[in-house]
């Protein structure tokens, strides 16, 4: 009998204190934001859409290597001996041509890998978080800043150039006749 | 109103017609400021906004919502039951909807005078049941037949101790009429029922604590009987998914959510008639001090809203700060406590009353 | 006659709003009582285990962090910690202070959504929103430090990814004051509620003999009354120098091992794990936060297992190298997977509705039960 009114009053009881805290809280501002119209601030290392300054990357592909779903495609030419493509803003001279530089952000788990290798610290994080869209194709972001065109060219350059480098030493070895495919592999690991 | 329509048309016909429909009216008012209330009065507790974006502070979003609804497919399962389906809701809804037709909005307005009011309420707000049983059948899907099953063993249940309350105030006021009730609670909050009545005399004051036992006990019953937290047992969602209307949509669905919420109010107003003077204003009516006898109506429904609101609002309260209960447990609140509780009550205001 | 009664299959999940993700639980119901359950897993598996093998160690780190996406942060410090006993390497000092500060911040925030979904279970949906408002302070500290919110890939072989933020050591101080008087509020509002002390005492009783016989670890396993946690028992980084307890189920409501205790032993680790932060915060040396590794991870020939108090309990790495530059083999004993096991046993004979109270205070993770 003593236990069955303690249970009785221990339920008020400890109901009234619950509702005491909830109708404190009714009167207490909310933590929650009307957010497309208020923003948070983001922090200065938040990690959202990757960024890459093309006009300093130098094609080394180390970010591409670095990243753990493999959503960075690079591809390079090599410059002709003639040509200058500049240095980058830390000073580094530029050799290759970045013909292609994709990044399928849809793939990407934003770990931030990729960005501590780069030795230009030419790609990293924004702060950008809405980019959604409605094709999943929209989501590659194209960062080289050569057109079709002018990437075919400089491929089409290189490798006339490649072709010419190896016509003359061909000419200039004939003699000593040396092996053709160890040195197009070696360009193919090069171009990769 | 019945009876003013009718002696202004003359035909019986029109008289209900329009009385229903004024009813009618009243509850999707109420449910559309229902919704939006609880959502911001939850939100609000949980250190929320809420709706914000149609109309002030979201004021339109149940209007928004209720244009959704309408636009959805109606989706029936292939094995569903068809016939029961889609009546399950409507008869859920005319329970609820039938119980207004005897409550006392004020002493003008109110659908009909029916001399056993308080029992009719009792009787029809339980009809609800059936319209639960057969969405939970009918649906067939097993989390729905849970849910109906629970309900109904529920509903039936806390008939009981909200009777047995009820039988209380019967004996202490001498009638069954929810309006007569209401008058006796006259003039100022004192003579309340909670008050012990408006009789002054000893037992006023003896009753006072009973009659608080007895408000907490019909609250607590009332609340299992439409199914709020801490007894919204058959639509539990993290058990049962949604419980009965599982597999309902749009305005079927709708159909449902509507009668939840009217019922809400239905069982306030009948807490508010028993013990909080129905009607009655708390501090007299402005309308009789100046000389303007045809605001008291006025009055007097604003007071009864404005009580059944709040009751609503206790309701929700509830709701949002605590966890529910068991199946069984709820059984052992019902048989165990409440009705043992209540007949203790009913016994002990028997013997004040005959004071 | 006894007219012939047959049980009912009741299909909870995968798409069920408390099964915690998407565990599929097959239940066999005498009406509302449970004969038989039968927890299928599988529907969130993503081959954690053969992608590292595909990886260079770095590279593991963020795929550990969706693991166990609640305790990102733990997951990260098992497998930096494995992989640098394998390297044979030493992280300066203050790399461990941070790890550890981290470390427990990550538990705070793990038993914060561990205590709100239990009780969002059953049916208190505000607590689980202050509780998730709490959680967003932690995981502001986790940004601002790191830069993610969820996943951090904070932990890095050999140091961290980002020293920590200037305001960071005030801003954890604040968060300590801030969140002590929230735990009472929290008690207040849920923990000795009586309608909550009925749905969880006595609910899914596990017996110590039961728990160890069936693996459990963490909490779960504390809750029955054993004083068992690899900070104490096998200490790993630096939790040897800090002083704190580990609360064990006491029977409070009901018997020791029951829902209520396993949730009560959540509140008290938090406690403890806040007095831990309290020690650690004051002393973090200065220094740098890489150790001098070299650029490409290479570890010699070998194995390894390393194990650590994850908010759920043993978190195990097992690493094989084979000298490369991935690994070999790496396996993970998931200390929610284990942990789901008992769960059967658990349920015998109570209500459906007790289900979901017993599911919620073993508090497992789909991501570490199917990795
Ligand atoms: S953030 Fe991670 S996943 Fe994204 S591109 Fe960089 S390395 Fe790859
Ligand atoms: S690491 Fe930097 S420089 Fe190298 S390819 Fe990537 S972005 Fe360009």
């Amino acid at each position: 009998m003593k236990q069955y009114l303690k249970n009785t009053w221990y339920g008020i009881w400890t109901v009234l204190i619950g509702m005491k805290i909830t109708f404190k809280h009714l009167f207490t501002p909310a933590v929650t934001i009307q957010y497309p119209d208020v923003k948070v601030p983001l922090p200065e290392r938040v990690r959202n859409r990757l960024y890459v300054n093309i006009d300093d990357c130098i094609g080394c592909d180390q970010c591409s290597r670095a990243c753990p779903v493999n959503c960075i495609e690079i591809e390079t030419v090599k410059s002709l001996p003639g040509e200058n493509l500049g240095t980058t803003s830390n000073g580094k001279k530029k050799a290759l041509w970045v013909t292609k530089f994709n990044i399928d952000i849809a793939k990407c788990c934003y770990c931030q890998l990729c960005v501590p290798p780069c030795p230009t610290e030419c790609i990293y994080m924004t702060d950008v978080y809405e980019f959604s869209e409605f094709e999943r194709d929209n989501l590659v972001y194209k960062f080289a800043n050569l057109t079709e065109e002018e990437a075919v060219e400089k491929k089409s350059n290189y490798e006339k150039f490649q072709a010419e480098k190896e016509a003359s030493r061909q000419v200039g070895a004939a003699a000593s006749a040396k092996p053709e495919t160890p040195v197009k592999t070696q360009q193919e690991n090069k171009n990769e | 109103m019945y009876q003013f329509l009718f002696n202004l048309s003359g035909s019986e016909i029109i008289a209900t017609i329009f009385t229903a429909a004024v009813i009618l009216v009243f509850i999707l008012l109420f449910v559309l400021f229902a919704v939006w209330f609880e959502r911001k009065v939850s939100a609000h507790m949980q250190d929320r906004l809420g709706p914000m974006r149609v109309g002030w502070h979201g004021v339109l979003q149940t209007i928004a919502d209720f244009v959704k609804m309408l636009q959805k497919e109606d989706i029936i399962a292939t094995e569903a039951d068809r016939k029961l389906y889609t009546i399950a809701p409507v008869l859920v809804f005319t329970g609820s909807f039938a119980a207004y037709a005897a409550i006392p909005f004020s002493s003008k307005l109110l659908g009909s005078e029916v001399e056993v009011g308080i029992f009719y309420l009792l009787a029809v707000s339980s009809f609800v049941v059936a319209g639960i049983l057969m969405a939970g059948w009918s649906s067939n899907n097993k989390y729905s037949l849970l849910g109906a099953m629970r309900s109904a063993a529920q509903i039936v249940s806390y008939e009981i101790p909200t009777a047995l309350v009820v039988l209380s105030i019967v004996m202490l006021t001498g009638t069954l009429s929810l309006e007569k009730i209401s008058q006796l609670q006259t003039a100022y909050f004192w003579n309340w029922n909670i008050f012990g009545g408006p009789e002054f005399s000893l037992a006023k004051f003896l009753l006072i604590p009973f009659m608080f036992v007895g408000f907490l006990i019909i609250y607590i019953s009332t609340l299992a009987e439409v199914n709020r937290t801490p007894f919204d047992i058959p639509e539990a969602e993290s058990e049962l998914v949604a419980g009965y209307f599982t597999e309902y949509c749009g305005m079927k669905w709708a159909m449902f959510m509507l009668s939840e919420y009217a019922n809400m109010f239905a069982v306030s107003a009948i807490v508010t008639i028993l013990f909080f003077g129905g009607y009655q204003s708390p501090f007299g009516y402005l309308g009789n001090s100046i000389g303007a006898e045809w605001l008291v109506p006025f009055e007097q429904a604003f007071w009864f809203i404005a009580k059944g609101i709040f009751f609503v609002f206790v309701q929700m309260w509830l709701r949002w700060t605590l966890p529910r209960l068991r199946v069984d447990q709820l059984m052992t609140v019902c048989w165990k406590y409440l009705i043992p509780y209540a007949f203790l009550n009913l016994i002990i205001v028997g013997f004040i009353s005959l004071l | 006659m006894a007219l012939k009664t047959e049980t009912m299959i009741l299909n909870m999940g995968p798409q069920h709003p408390s099964t915690h993700g998407v565990l599929r639980l097959e239940l066999e119901l005498d009406g509302e009582l449970i004969v038989n359950v039968k927890p299928h897993i599988g529907y969130l598996h993503r081959c954690f285990e053969k992608h590292a093998e595909a990886m260079s160690y770095p590279q593991v780190i963020p795929y550990t962090d969706r693991m166990d996406y609640l305790a990102s942060m733990y997951n990260n410090f098992g497998y930096v910690i494995a992989v640098e006993k394998l390297l044979g390497i030493q992280v300066p000092e203050r790399v461990e202070y941070i790890r550890v500060i981290m470390g427990e911040l990550q538990r705070i925030a793990s038993h914060l959504v561990a205590i709100g979904t239990n009780g969002l279970d059953i049916g208190a949906f505000t607590p689980f929103l202050y509780l998730f408002r709490d959680r967003e302070k932690i995981l502001s500290l986790f940004e601002m430090t790191c830069g993610a919110r969820l996943l951090y890939n904070y932990m890095w072989v050999g140091g961290l990814s980002h020293d920590i933020h200037p305001d960071f050591v005030r801003l954890t101080k604040e968060f300590i004051n801030y969140f002590r008087p929230t735990i009472t509020e929290l008690n207040n509002l849920l923990t000795f509620n009586k309608i909550f002390i009925e749905r969880t005492a006595n609910i899914g009783v596990l017996p110590l003999d039961t728990a160890i016989n069936y693996g459990v670890t963490g909490p779960s396993l504390r809750g029955s009354g054993l004083a068992f946690d690899i900070r104490k028992e096998d200490t790993y980084s630096i939790y040897d120098r800090f002083d704190f307890e580990i609360p064990v189920g006491q029977g409070l409501v009901g018997t020791v091992g029951d829902s209520w205790d396993r949730y009560y032993v959540r509140i008290l680790e938090m406690e403890q794990s806040l007095r831990i932060i309290e020690q650690a915060i004051d002393q973090i040396p200065d220094g740098d936060v890489k150790a001098a590794i070299p650029k490409r991870i290479k570890p010699p020939k070998g194995t390894v297992y390393t194990r650590v108090e994850n908010p759920r309990g043993e978190l195990g790495y097992f690493i094989i190298s084979d000298g490369n530059l991935n690994p070999f083999r790496v396996k993970v004993r998931a200390p929610s997977f284990v942990n789901l096991e008992v769960f059967g046993e658990l349920c015998k004979g109570h209500l459906v509705a007790d289900v979901i109270a017993i599911l919620g205070s073993i508090d497992i993770v789909l991501g570490e039960v199917d990795r």
